[in-house]
């Protein structure tokens, strides 16, 4: 809101303090203020400061109450853009992370809209856990006071794309909601979808609400998603690279990289357990593969919806995805093409996702080679998405700049190398001293605990990025909490990510413990789980006195295999039965004391 | 000081002063256990921790690092590559077939290198052996009776022994006595058994009546040498014993103590030096004078300046006469005149052979000791493949050379077929090349300075064009090259010395002669290839013109003038 309109009545400030702020808000420009936004918000946030809270206001009719339920930030974007809008409309909106919502509100609800993602094999993400849990529960009762719309982001690659948002939507159909508009089911390019979904479902909403013009002021607990920074996914902040520097040893089966990106004067700031999103170009050698086998003209000129008139060559570096593959690709490129045995293909979803699993645009392309226009590629493909990538660092430690551990995609396959498009990027196209477009999703779901709290954390692979992050955060926070952590990969000469440097944090103390599982440098595969099992009972004796559990990295598998190796714990070493077990750490999860990044 | 005192101790002939910190780790390593298990367990760094690092020296190993890699690993963030060379014990570096299929195979699939180095302590080392190899590497050793306990530390090591195939009964009862002085000077703690054997702890109040609980002041070194035939060194030695033979049966030794050539770059306090003729010894007296040889050092040796510690310091500390009588009075027999002996030459004799027992032996060259398959030349499996039918034994040689000894009439052409199907008997190898010589160095010695291994082809073959070029292409200068003043390849023996100063630099010594009986001289001060090969070029162009009949290059550089003769090191190795 503009500072001009600030007054001591609408604010918590005294009139002086508003005539102060005013005077020093009019000499910043809008990057400082941006800044001292960002910097405030943190600053009132370290000291604890409760924001007020919302549990009153859901209760009240004309409010929209809003929940996202966000893995990578999306949901929670394309909610905080509703809650723009709806306020737009001079509707009162209460914007909630739905891990925070209580349950036993619902009741009481009669807006809702809830902006879901859905993560591995069908699950709610770990925000929304207790909330699926409870609404397909027995505690869940008859809600026909309620008007609702869910909007469900996916992945369709997948095979259970948008599930979350299928579940909620007939669950609370079931329970006898009132389904004010059809789910919208979205793919990864999903701004069109989104805005037009949105557009929809406030002009069923609006005539329901009343018009709050004179509204009491309602505090979102959602800080803003920017933090203060003029910079955000809609606009990156074009930051420089300073390091990339290959952290697997000469022999390595993986090449990881250590990435250092300058966040200098951008305002961007971030916390450990925040990711950074990354925009990258595609390989223009890839493009040009793609344009000499499809015979396309790079200068033909095609029309995008983000861009609109641009070459098909720049299309293809700069806007389109290449390098992830997705079922709507081969719909429509087969459809294009009019290549019958790969719509046969398409149309078998579990034929198209087993054909898509090592394929490559270009694979495709290569395989069923035929004609299309430079548009009809163009519309086969669909919206490059920036990649996100956990924050390897803490401000306290690197000040302006920001880490990330790239594990970069490469492999052979069909008689050639394919690599990953934004970790290809990252190691092999960009230059230290380059360009890269970059900005922070915040991730409130993945946080540090109270500096005495101990913790352990599970990162195998690329998964000990936020640790590192956390290890530099409390190590200059002085935090006496006991940190434990869990590492593996295949080979410990080769693959030991940050090994100098957790060597050092347990020579200092920093690290409590530090428990390694190099799976292949013995006949019999030995992986984290296995290490935290062989250590139960010192892991639950932690987990009594208050730790926090850590889990970063795979989460098709490995994040499962910790968690059944916690569950076996608990009833080894603590007693419980299995199904007592899996309720602990479902108590934890609420309790936000196990909490997952997982990719 | 904390030392078994059987024999009254003159604290006047002893250093006082405070002690370095490798007596605080030896005394306190519980008999050189250390913590040493629990660091085996230790999964977060490939290394050695603590005391740790310099006690698993005493078990036969050194921890090392891939050095090639060492600044591309820091920048991975990933510590150096730790991984541990192995000296195993070989008495005389006899090693039976099967004993070298098993080491063959572990080198193989075991060892970041893959090779299988002969070295000058007449044994083999595996290079490059990681953490969770190291206690599988000595069962595996156990298993084929071989050890590694004490061949390097503070302690007695390897004892070597000429390899004299033709003087076989000679050879046999030398080499029976270099077994039996390795046995009885070894340590007495059963922790090598222990740490590395899983072998039970017994409860035992141990001691070391011979070594001391807090071993000795430095490292320890012992040859049994049958003359002429000096390939040994014995003036690279602590302690020599030189074989007398009446009839072709040994009869006793003349004892030579106090050689060793290790020295320190800048500190004029440190100079290789001869060995002293103590005179001559029975046979029944052989262990009571190496034990006492050893006590009298342990006793007696500098434990303030580790780079004083060594025997040839001692000697020169306390006087030839005081140490050797103080070495009869404990063993309680003086010694007798020295008898006479000759040293002609030290190369090994390369080809075939006839003992005088009517067996064929077949001594091979093998640059730099390296057995490995090379693109061109698979040695490694050559000599794994002879391995396979041989009858007789392998003998190491102390120049890094391989003896297959033992072999029948008529199994000679199969063997011969075998070594020269792989490589392993090249005629074309020139006399210059046989009697080159390097230490391991790069990039697994973590003292090196230079390169040493990697560079000797190299410089010989351009030596060689050198020799070609002024008519001699069929001479040779005694050749070797060291990465560091350590010693290990006994450059401070040679004609032509080089010692690593820096990478690319070198000291350049002359004077050594071909029997091994003199050191060398600096001639060239830290100076690159360049000047080495110009200054070797002017003096092997003086010496094809102006030498006498016969005379070596060693001999000549010192007749002439070009450096003078070391006589007495003390006084004018740095003079």
């Amino acid at each position: 809101m503009p500072f001009a309109s600030l007054n001591a009545l609408t604010s918590p400030l005294s009139a002086q303090q508003v005539q102060d702020l005013q005077k020093l808000v009019s000499q910043l420009n809008p990057i400082q203020q941006a800044w001292v936004s960002g910097f405030l918000a943190v600053s009132a946030q370290a000291a604890g400061a409760q924001l007020p809270s919302v549990a009153a206001a859901s209760a009240t009719p004309s409010v929209l109450t809003i929940l996202f339920a966000s893995q990578t930030g999306n949901a929670k974007s394309v909610a905080s853009k509703l809650k723009a809008a709806a306020e737009q409309l001079g509707l009162n909106v209460n914007l909630q992370d739905i891990a925070s919502y209580k349950t036993n509100a619902l009741v009481k609800e009669q807006h809702l809209v809830i902006v879901t993602s859905t993560y591995g094999e069908g699950e709610p993400p770990e925000s929304a856990v207790s909330f699926h849990k409870f609404l397909f529960g027995k505690k869940a009762s008859a809600l026909p006071q309620l008007n609702f719309a869910v909007l469900g982001l996916g992945d369709s690659s997948y095979e259970y794309f948008c599930q979350t948002a299928v579940d909620f939507d007939t669950q609370l159909t079931k329970l006898g909601a009132n389904r004010l508009q059809a789910p919208a089911l979205l793919d990864v390019d999903y701004d069109t979808g989104a805005a037009t979904w949105q557009a929809e479902v406030l002009a069923k909403f609006q005539p329901l609400l009343q018009s709050t013009s004179q509204a009491a002021l309602v505090v979102s607990s959602v800080a803003d998603s920017a933090h203060g920074s003029a910079f955000n996914k809609q606009q990156p902040f074009v930051a420089e690279l300073s390091v990339n520097q290959k952290i697997t040893g000469r022999t390595s089966t993986k090449d990881v990289r250590h990435i250092e990106i300058s966040l200098a004067d951008s305002g961007l700031t971030y916390q450990p357990g925040d990711a950074l999103g990354v925009y990258f170009q595609n390989d223009p050698a890839l493009v040009q593969a793609i344009l000499t086998a499809t015979g396309i003209e790079p200068t033909s000129v095609v029309s995008l919806d983000a861009t609109g008139e641009v070459t098909i060559e720049r299309a293809l570096i700069d806007s389109l995805e290449l390098t992830q593959s997705y079922p709507s690709f081969l719909e429509k490129y087969a459809s294009s093409t009019g290549n019958s045995e790969l719509q046969k293909i398409a149309a078998d979803k579990t034929a198209a996702r087993e054909f898509l699993a090592t394929r490559q645009t270009l694979d495709v392309i290569l395989q069923f080679p035929g004609s299309l226009t430079a548009q009809q590629l163009a519309d086969s493909l669909r919206k490059q998405q920036p990649r996100l990538y956990s924050i390897a660092s803490s401000q306290a430690e690197v000040g302006e700049e920001v880490h990330l551990t790239v594990g970069v995609v490469r492999y052979d396959a069909f008689g050639a190398s394919h690599l990953g498009g934004a970790s290809g990027y990252l190691a092999e196209r960009l230059a230290e001293g380059d360009n890269v477009r970059v900005f922070v999703e915040h991730n409130d779901n993945f946080r540090l605990p109270d500096h005495d709290t101990p913790v352990i954390m599970v990162g195998p692979g690329t998964g000990i990025a936020p640790f590192r992050a956390f290890l530099q955060e409390r190590d200059n926070a002085g935090a006496t909490g006991q940190n434990w952590l869990f590492f593996g990969n295949p080979h410990f000469t080769q693959d030991f990510l940050y090994q100098v440097e957790l060597q050092d944090y347990l020579k200092r103390g920093v690290l409590a413990k530090l428990d390694v599982a190099f799976s292949r440098d013995q006949a019999q595969k030995v992986y984290v789980q296995d290490k935290l099992l062989a250590k139960g009972a010192e892991v639950w004796n932690w987990l009594q006195q208050g730790a926090h559990f850590y889990i970063c990295g795979d989460g098709s598998k490995m994040a499962r295999d910790v968690h059944e190796a916690l569950v076996q714990i608990a009833v080894n070493h603590g007693g419980l039965s299995a199904d007592d077990a899996a309720e602990y750490f479902e108590q934890l999860r609420e309790s936000k004391r196990y909490q997952k990044d997982v990719y | 000081m904390t030392k078994p005192t059987q024999y009254p101790i003159n604290p006047d002939l002893q250093v006082q002063g405070a002690l370095s910190d490798n007596e605080r780790l030896k005394t306190q390593s519980q008999h050189l256990r250390g913590t040493i298990t629990t660091d085996l367990q230790n999964e977060i760094t490939g290394g050695f921790t603590g005391d740790n690092f310099l006690l698993v020296r005493f078990h036969g190993m050194y921890q090392q690092d891939d050095r090639d890699i060492r600044a591309e690993r820091a920048e991975q963030k990933l510590e150096p590559l730790h991984n541990v060379m192995l000296r195993a014990r070989m008495p005389g570096g006899i090693i039976k077939p099967e004993q070298w299929l098993a080491i063959d195979k572990f080198a193989s699939e075991k060892t970041l290198y893959g090779s299988i180095r002969l070295t000058t302590r007449q044994t083999f080392q595996f290079h490059g052996v990681f953490k969770p190899n190291i206690k599988p590497m000595h069962q595996m050793l156990n298993s084929i009776g071989i050890d590694s306990i004490a061949t390097a530390g503070d302690v007695n090591r390897n004892v070597l022994c000429t390899s004299n195939p033709v003087e076989s009964v000679l050879h046999q009862q030398a080499y029976e006595w270099a077994a039996k002085i390795s046995e009885h000077l070894l340590p007495k703690t059963r922790a090598y058994a222990e740490i590395w054997l899983d072998e039970e702890k017994v409860e035992t109040t141990e001691t070391e009546p011979v070594l001391g609980d807090s071993y000795l002041p430095r490292k320890f070194k012992t040859t049994v040498m049958i003359p002429p035939h000096n390939d040994v060194d014995v003036h690279a030695n602590d302690l020599n014993f030189v074989a007398i033979a009446e009839n072709g049966q040994l009869v006793g030794f003349n004892v030579l103590v106090g050689g060793g050539l290790a020295m320190t770059h800048g500190d004029k306090a440190t100079y290789p030096r001869r060995a002293e003729d103590f005179g001559f010894i029975s046979l029944e007296h052989v262990l009571k004078v190496a034990e006492h040889v050893v006590t009298v050092q342990r006793d007696y040796g500098d434990r303030v300046n580790r780079k004083n510690a060594k025997t040839k310091y001692t000697i020169d500390r306390i006087g030839v006469d005081t140490f050797k009588q103080e070495v009869e009075k404990r063993v309680g027999v003086a010694f007798a005149p020295s008898r006479p002996y000759e040293f002609t030459h030290r190369g090994d004799r390369f080809g075939w052979v006839e003992g005088i027992d009517g067996k064929h032996h077949l001594t091979l060259f093998i640059e730099n000791g390296r057995l490995l398959d090379y693109p061109d030349k698979p040695l490694k499996t050559g000599v794994s493949e002879i391995a396979k039918i041989h009858k007789g034994d392998f003998r190491m040689t102390a120049n890094q050379n391989l003896i297959i000894a033992g072999v029948a009439l008529a199994d000679k052409a199969q063997i011969e077929a075998l070594a020269r199907a792989h490589g392993l008997l090249e005629d074309s190898v020139t006399e210059q090349r046989k009697n080159s010589m390097a230490c391991v160095s790069m990039p697994t010695c973590p003292l090196a300075m230079a390169e040493a291994e990697r560079y000797l082809p190299t410089l010989v073959t351009h030596v060689e064009g050198i020799l070609a070029k002024h008519g001699i292409a069929e001479d040779h200068i005694i050749l070797r090259v060291v990465g560091c003043p350590n010693g290990c390849g006994r450059a401070m023996l040679a004609e032509a010395g080089l010692v690593g100063r820096g990478p690319g630099k070198y000291n350049l010594y002359l004077g050594g002669n071909t029997a091994g009986t003199r050191i060398p001289k600096l001639y060239l001060d830290n100076v690159a290839e360049a000047e080495i090969l110009a200054t070797l070029d002017q003096l092997i162009g003086r010496w094809s013109l102006e030498r006498n009949a016969g005379e070596c290059f060693g001999d000549f550089v010192i007749r002439v003038g070009v450096v003078a003769e070391v006589k007495i090191s003390k006084t004018d190795f740095h003079a």
